[in-house]
């Protein structure tokens, strides 16, 4: 199974260096196998929205909603099961303060 | 239909259903397939035992039928996937062996149960995936007992299964690294059912009252799977020590009877023996966890001839090393009151106080009942009336607003 993990963070919360490495975390999870893909993602003041409405491209300036918790990078896991899952999840660095959300891909 | 086989069918559906449900589950990985051959079993068993007699083992008959059921349906699907899972079925041949050893089933509905109540699906979710697949309640009893529509509780259910399939919930019973906590958290859903139906008042609701029975006969099958887990004894002993009671909570006029006024004849003798003899069993494995202290502290109320017999210094030393597992201010509320039991109302009084002045529970009936009353053993009416007013102003049902009134006015009339 397939799972992305998007990591979200609130960006005006400052956490020191060690504690948001995520250099541990990405030795074991190339250790099991278990990550496709992922990277880290500029914050979203650097993000642009854009929509299509009436035949128009509409942008706008930032992420597609305002929440505390922004997404601040993703990882592509591959795992037997939900339970490893969460147990690859829940050791990534940003689960001590921030959130992981595991989100299954849509496969039939 | 004699009532002889119509007892019989409805007899295995209440020990068979979870059982049945389980292990096609295991074989067809599909929840809906699973109830719909369950179903199908059961209506034929109704068709056939008046004709054909009741099976020496229905368990074993109502599995084979809904795995031939399960390929016949997948059969007919006739698509890639359903081939595949008609295999899958085929080569499945761990049947309950003729010795009724059957180890491998009941570690289905092991799987079942620990798959139902996930810590990944909500709690609402969990609750009501247990009645569905492991008691066989239907969609519309659910329903009536949470107080939702039939179609709310049916996208629960959906929504439910649907978290399973397309998140890969694995059906499984947990590894050994997360047992402990996994199982922590099946008792704490089989609790919550009790809770529902033990907090309806009797006669009430009596769907929700079933509530009770259920979660008492779902603790009773995970006693049986995990008999080496003291807690599950210690669940199912606390739910027996207080569904003992039952009959004695409320009078004729609908109103509670609180524990001390209870008559005590009135509780049964043959629930409050079984849920000693569990509650023995569990405390000789040395790992006293939350449920088991709370049986032992329902315990010395079970074998208590009165309130003024009870051990409330016993009670009082429960509460405290409860407190020590999960620290909770009603705990140390219940606590206070086992004090003043034991050693006075004025040491209950400055427990209570002290729960008071940490703010935990604001808003909480019970917190200034409980002073009121103490007070008002203290003979300090002016101030146990101010108590039972606050409390009045918070309370919820009307049983315990009728209460609460019953003692203002005897404390007023003294005052």
């Amino acid at each position: 199974m397939r799972y992305l993990l998007l990591i979200c963070a609130d960006e005006s919360v400052e956490v020191s260096p060690e504690e948001s490495s995520a250099v541990p975390w990405l030795e074991e999870v190339q250790r099991r196998g278990v990550r496709r893909d992922g990277s880290r993602l500029r914050p979203v003041s650097d993000a642009t929205s854009v929509r299509l409405r009436g035949g128009e491209v509409v942008l706008s300036d930032g992420p597609f909603a305002e929440t505390k918790e922004q997404i601040a990078g993703y990882d592509v896991i591959e795992c037997e099961d939900l339970d490893e899952a969460i147990e690859v999840a829940s050791k990534h660095p940003v689960a001590t303060y921030g959130t992981i959300e595991v989100r299954p891909f849509w496969e039939e | 239909m004699t009532p002889d086989v119509e007892a019989a069918v409805a007899d295995a559906f209440r020990r068979e259903w979870g059982r049945v449900v389980a292990t096609l589950i295991r074989m067809t990985g599909d929840w809906d397939l699973a109830e719909e051959c369950a179903q199908d079993a059961f209506a034929l068993a109704l068709e056939r035992w008046p004709r054909d007699g009741v099976p020496r083992r229905p368990g074993a008959w109502l599995t084979t039928t809904a795995r031939n059921r399960a390929l016949d349906r997948l059969r007919r699907r006739a698509t890639e996937a359903a081939k595949l899972q008609e295999k899958a079925v085929l080569t499945h041949t761990d049947e309950p062996d003729d010795d009724g050893d059957d180890d491998g089933v009941q570690d289905d509905r092991l799987r079942l149960i620990f798959t139902c109540c996930h810590p990944a699906l909500s709690l609402e979710a969990r609750v009501a995936l247990t009645l569905r697949a492991l008691a066989g309640l239907t969609t519309a009893e659910i329903a009536r007992a949470f107080l939702v529509t039939e179609p709310t509780m049916a996208k629960r259910l959906v929504r439910a299964k649907g978290k399973i399939r397309h998140a890969a919930i694995p059906y499984r019973v947990p590894p050994a690294h997360l047992l402990p906590e996994r199982t922590g958290g099946v008792l704490a859903v089989l609790y919550l059912l009790f809770n529902e139906g033990y907090a309806a008042t009797a006669g009430a609701d009596l769907v929700r009252h079933d509530l009770c029975a259920e979660a008492i006969r779902l603790a009773r099958t995970l006693a049986t799977l995990m008999p080496d887990e003291p807690e599950t004894l210690g669940l199912l002993a606390l739910m027996l020590l207080h569904h003992a009671r039952r009959a004695a909570r409320v009078d004729d006029a609908g109103d509670v009877v609180t524990l001390e006024h209870q008559d005590r004849a009135r509780w049964d003798t043959s629930e409050i023996d079984e849920g000693l003899g569990l509650l023995g069993t569990a405390l000789r494995h040395d790992r006293a966890g939350p449920y088991q202290l709370q049986a032992a502290i329902a315990a010395c109320h079970a074998t208590a001839a009165d309130a003024a017999d009870t051990d409330w210094a016993e009670i009082a030393q429960l509460y405290g090393r409860l407190g020590q597992l999960v620290p909770s201010a009603v705990v140390e509320l219940n606590r206070a009151v086992a004090v003043a039991m034991a050693e006075g109302p004025a040491a209950g009084l400055a427990l209570v106080e002290a729960v008071e002045a940490s703010g935990a529970l604001a808003g909480y009936h019970l917190l200034p009942a409980t002073r009121a009353d103490l007070l008002r053993r203290l003979e300090r009416h002016a101030e146990a009336a101010a108590g039972y007013r606050e409390a009045l102003k918070l309370v919820a049902t009307d049983a315990e607003r009728r209460y609460l009134a019953r003692r203002l006015a005897e404390t007023t009339g003294q005052g």
